[in-house]
Parts: structure tokens; C-alpha cells; sequence
């Protein structure tokens, strides 16, 4: 199948290409999972703690390592590989065929969002079977925060290629967004253990709104509006931005 | 029938007019070649025939139809290999073929493809492995896989070893006879000779002749060249004197002639008239190469 956006057989070279490469399965797909388990193994992140209402850190965590999954697919792997097809002619040379060199973004959006959202469940069943960390009250909610946080990453990313012009920019680029959007997920401190007036500015971040929308479904209620909102408007704003700032060659 | 039609063509980048009125006609199933110097403005002009490039003024047709607007119809019967473009590091030869067939509604059979260029012991080779000479023989694979009616070949042989370069010569030939147009950018003189029914020669934005190799060479003011170490020294009075001269040069007691045939004869008579021995006489047709510096020297 071949629309100008979407061609089945770019797709599944870019999957194919995708696992051959052990750094891409490894961060998006392993990496958060590993760092669960790791933190996860220290004793005293298994104690009930009263700055996080009572949960366990490890408990807060899980929702965290989702998110890393999606923040390193996003910000990491896409722009780089984007970048890398613009800089070395990869998309030129596609222009010069009936497929839209459109279709090669797509599948590396899908590829790269589909490895970031595999690793959601991954961390998710190391949490319940190694710490007992109940799944989602609210998959529903869960879902959705998950999604929009996903669509909001490969924005993200996608902007973060559109303003590198050679691989090593968007490299430096993207690791410099990777920590931000690290810190606001709550990777060295969770966003309920924040003080409120940090929790409350990093709410205005689309991974810090995520963050508080998937602890929300975590923990059974229906994820605010306010936190899907924002996120939600990011994920806009920065399709727009790149939309209009990538540049084809 | 033309195949190509190309008029009064112009792109400027920042102000600076890379193309500046361009035109020319290639004909189904003839070798066209363009040549000159490096930023002549040669690959903005095939970039504006394969629609990557979109021009300021001027008509482009490919088989009729206009590659920026009926981009995705011109893609299918106009095949493109770039002067710089990289494939997927990952991207086995195999994968690189069968995925560009996939692209086309009727693609040629890699197979045989790959055979021919010599690629069917690579086929599971990565393409960041590919030396410079195999990964150029996969482009063009890449630009036959759509089976197309005309290929664009942008500075095909460069970075190639002679033996290479022959071969990739003798390929082109193929093609052609296969009946497919090509459009053959280079500034390789012997290339052009060689290959080409016709040439065009661009400088500075500009069409500065166009013609067949041997057309150009005839045209250019020192068609036949003579040198010879003489005996005794000649007169210079005598050789500037010689008939249709074009150029005189010494170096090492050797003297370099360029004119025409009439120049050959005169010196032969100027030289048995002063009982001059013409040591190590050698005659020789201009070549391209003179005649393309001869074209674009004037404003080099």
C-alpha cells in the first residue's frame, strides 16, 4: 500500500533496520525497564513513603520509566536518524521517485513511536511481577495520557530535526532536551515528591503534564483536564513549528 | 521525437543567477551530454529536469510533462542517479532493490540488474560497507529499477578507478541500446567523447556551444596540433607566419603548433625549405579537452 504519506514497504524496511540496531532496542525498549529494576532492588524504594502520599517509590517510578521510554524515542533516536536522511541525501534521493520521501518520516515516526510505546507494557509487567506495583486503576486514562505524551515526543523530536541541520547537532540537541523532559517526567525526583510550587511549574511542560496525568490513572481517577489540555496543546504547537520549520533537503 | 525540452531556463540562489537561460532538446534514445566547469550550473539544470529543483523562469518538459507539477508521472518514466546521496547504512544491496522496485508500477527485474553491474555477490552486503565504486553501481541500479524511458546521470564516474570508469562506459552503451535516453552530466572530456551523439557546453549559467564532440573539436581554433623538436632553431618570423595558425609554443627546444591541416603543410614545407630535421614529428587532432578550453577559457 502507498499513500503520499505512508508506503508499507518504507515501513517495514525501517522496522527491519530499526532491529538491527541494538542502541535503539536497547534505550527505548530496555533501558527504562532496567532502571526500574535497578532502583527497584534498592530496599529502601520499597518503603512506604509519606512525601509521595504513602507509595512506595518504586511505585511512583513506574509511570516515570514509561515515560523515559517515550522521552528517549522521541528526542533521541528520531531526530537523529531524521537528520541523518536529510543530511546524507536520503530523502533527495527518494524524491526522485513515485514515493513522497514523506513516507520515509512516517515510518520512522511510527518505528521509533511504536519502540517507545512497546517498552510501556515491558515496564509495566516488570513493575506487578518484580514489586508488586499495581497496573493502572484507569487504563483508559492511562492510554490516552500515554498516547497524547507519545504524539507530544515525536513533536518534539520532530522540531528537534527540523532545526539541526547535520547529525551531530541534532545529537547535541537532543541530548540537551533529554534532560529537561527527564527532570520534569520525575526521573530524579517523582512529581508528587516535588515541592508545589516546582510541581506546579514543571505541570506546564508536556512531559510534566504527562507525568501528573499518568499518576492520576494510575491511581484510578479519570486524568484532569487541565494536564491532557496542556499536553494536548504542546503536542499542537510543536506539529505546527515543525511542520513549518523542516526542511526536505 | 524530443524527450527532453528545455527553455530559456533560470535559477538564481541569494541574488546569484546559477542558471541563466538555459536551453536545449534532448532526442529519444540519443547519449546527451553536459559538460563545464565546476559551478557551470550543470547539476541545477538537471535538477530542475528530475523537478527537485524548482526553476525561477523558463519551461521544463520531460516526455510533455512538466516535473514540478506532474512531479509523480514525470518520477515514473525519468530515473535519477544524484551526484552525492547515501542510502539507509543498514540497507542490504538486496533490500536497497527490492524496496526501490516496490516504489514503480512496472520495475525492471533486479535480478539480472544486479548481474549486470556486477553487484550479485554484494547483495547481502550493508550499504555502509560498499566501497565508492559499488555503491555508485548500485545508484544506477537504482536509477534502471523503475525501467525508465530516460536516466539522469550526475558525475556517474567520478571517484571511479580507470578500469571502473570503462566498464561504467560500456554500461551506458548498454543502456542506450536497451533504448533508453541518457542525460549525462560530467566534466570528463574523454567521457563526453567517447559516450556522447551530442553535447552541451555550459559556463557560467549559460549554454556556451552545443554540437556533437567532433563538431565542437572542428569548431575550435586549433583543430590539429603539430610538435616537433627541431634541429637547427626556426625563425619565429617563419612560424607566425605560417598559414591558419592558431597557436605557437616552445618548451625545452620543442615547439608546439596548433591550426589546421594547411598549418601541417606549411610547416612541412618550411621545414625541408630550411633543411630542418623535424625530430620525434608528431601530428594529432585536437581533442575535446581543447575544445572545451578553448570554449570556456574566455571567461575562466
Amino acid at each position: 500500500m502507498s499513500t503520499d504519506v505512508l508506503d508499507t514497504a518504507v515501513l517495514r524496511t525501517e522496522i527491519r533496520l530499526f532491529r538491527r540496531e541494538p542502541g535503539g532496542i536497547f534505550w527505548i525498549l530496555l533501558f527504562p525497564t532496567l532502571l526500574l529494576v535497578i532502583l527497584g532492588s534498592i530496599p529502601a524504594f520499597r518503603e512506604p513513603e509519606p512525601s509521595l502520599g504513602g507509595l512506595r517509590p518504586v511505585d511512583a517510578y513506574v509511570p516515570v520509566a514509561v515515560l523515559l521510554g517515550l522521552i528517549v524515542g522521541g528526542l533521541q533516536a528520531m531526530p537523529v536518524t531524521l537528520t541523518g536522511y536529510r543530511e546524507t541525501g536520503i530523502l533527495r534521493r527518494m524524491s526522485t521517485t513515485p514515493v513522497r520521501p514523506a513516507a520515509l518520516l512516517t515510518a520512522q515516526m511510527l518505528v521509533s513511536g511504536g519502540a517507545a510505546l512497546l517498552s510501556a507494557p515491558v515496564t509495566l509487567a516488570a513493575g506487578r511481577l518484580a514489586f508488586d506495583v499495581t497496573l493502572p486503576r484507569q487504563p483508559f486514562g492511562y492510554l490516552l495520557a500515554l498516547l497524547l505524551a507519545l504524539l507530544g515526543s515525536l513533536a518534539l523530536g520532530a522540531v528537534l530535526s527540523a532545526l539541526s541541520r547535520t547529525t551531530k547537532t541534532a545529537t547535541a540537541v537532543g541530548s540537551a532536551a533529554l534532560f529537561p523532559a527527564m527532570f520534569c517526567a520525575g526521573v530524579w525526583l517523582p512529581v508528587e515528591a516535588m515541592p508545589d510550587v516546582l510541581a506546579g511549574i514543571v505541570g506546564w511542560t508536556p512531559f510534566g503534564a504527562a507525568a501528573q496525568a499518568l499518576n492520576e490513572a494510575a491511581a484510578g481517577d479519570w486524568p484532569g483536564g487541565l494536564h491532557l489540555g496542556v499536553l494536548a496543546a504542546w503536542t499542537l504547537l510543536l506539529t505546527a513549528a515543525a511542520a513549518r520549520w523542516f526542511r526536505w533537503e | 521525437m524530443s524527450v527532453i525540452d528545455v527553455t530559456d531556463l533560470r535559477k538564481s540562489y541569494g541574488g546569484r543567477a546559477a542558471v541563466d537561460g538555459v536551453s536545449f532538446t534532448v532526442e529519444e534514445g540519443e547519449i546527451f551530454g553536459i559538460l563545464g566547469p565546476n559551478g557551470a550550473g550543470k547539476t541545477t539544470t538537471v535538477e530542475c529536469v528530475e523537478g527537485l529543483r524548482v526553476p525561477d523562469a523558463g519551461r521544463v518538459r520531460v516526455t510533455g510533462l512538466d516535473p514540478v507539477a506532474d512531479h509523480r508521472e514525470v518520477t515514473r518514466v525519468l530515473g535519477a542517479q544524484l551526484q552525492r546521496s547515501e542510502l539507509q547504512p543498514g540497507l542490504t544491496v538486496r533490500e536497497a532493490l527490492e524496496l526501490y522496485a516496490s516504489f514503480y508500477p512496472h520495475p525492471a527485474d533486479w535480478r539480472p540488474l544486479a548481474e549486470r553491474l556486477g553487484l550479485a555477490p554484494k547483495l547481502t552486503t550493508r550499504f555502509a560497507t560498499l566501497s565508492g565504486g559499488q555503491r555508485q553501481r548500485l545508484f544506477i541500479a537504482l536509477a534502471l529499477i523503475g525501467d525508465p524511458r530516460i536516466v539522469v546521470l550526475d558525475e556517474l564516474t567520478t571517484g571511479l578507478d580507470p578500469r571502473a570508469r570503462r566498464d561504467t562506459w560500456e554500461l551506458i552503451e548498454d543502456i542506450r541500446a536497451g533504448g533508453v535516453t541518457v542525460l549525462l552530466v560530467t566534466h570528463f572530456m574523454e567521457e563526453a567523447q567517447r559516450l556522447c551523439d551530442r553535447v552541451a557546453v555550459i559556463d557560467q549559467g549559460r549554454v556556451a556551444a552545443l554540437d556533437t564532440p567532433a563538431g565542437l573539436i572542428r569548431r575550435s581554433a586549433g583543430a590539429t596540433v603539430i610538435s616537433f623538436t627541431p634541429s637547427a632553431p626556426l625563425d619565429d618570423h617563419d612560424l607566425t607566419a605560417l598559414p591558419e595558425l592558431a597557436s605557437v609554443r616552445h618548451k625545452d627546444g620543442r615547439v608546439t603548433l596548433s591550426g589546421t591541416d594547411a598549418t601541417v603543410d606549411a610547416v612541412l614545407t618550411l621545414l625541408a625549405r630550411s633543411r630542418v630535421t623535424a625530430h620525434h614529428l608528431r601530428v594529432t587532432d585536437a581533442t575535446l579537452d581543447d575544445a572545451f578550453l578553448d570554449l570556456t577559457e574566455a571567461t575562466a
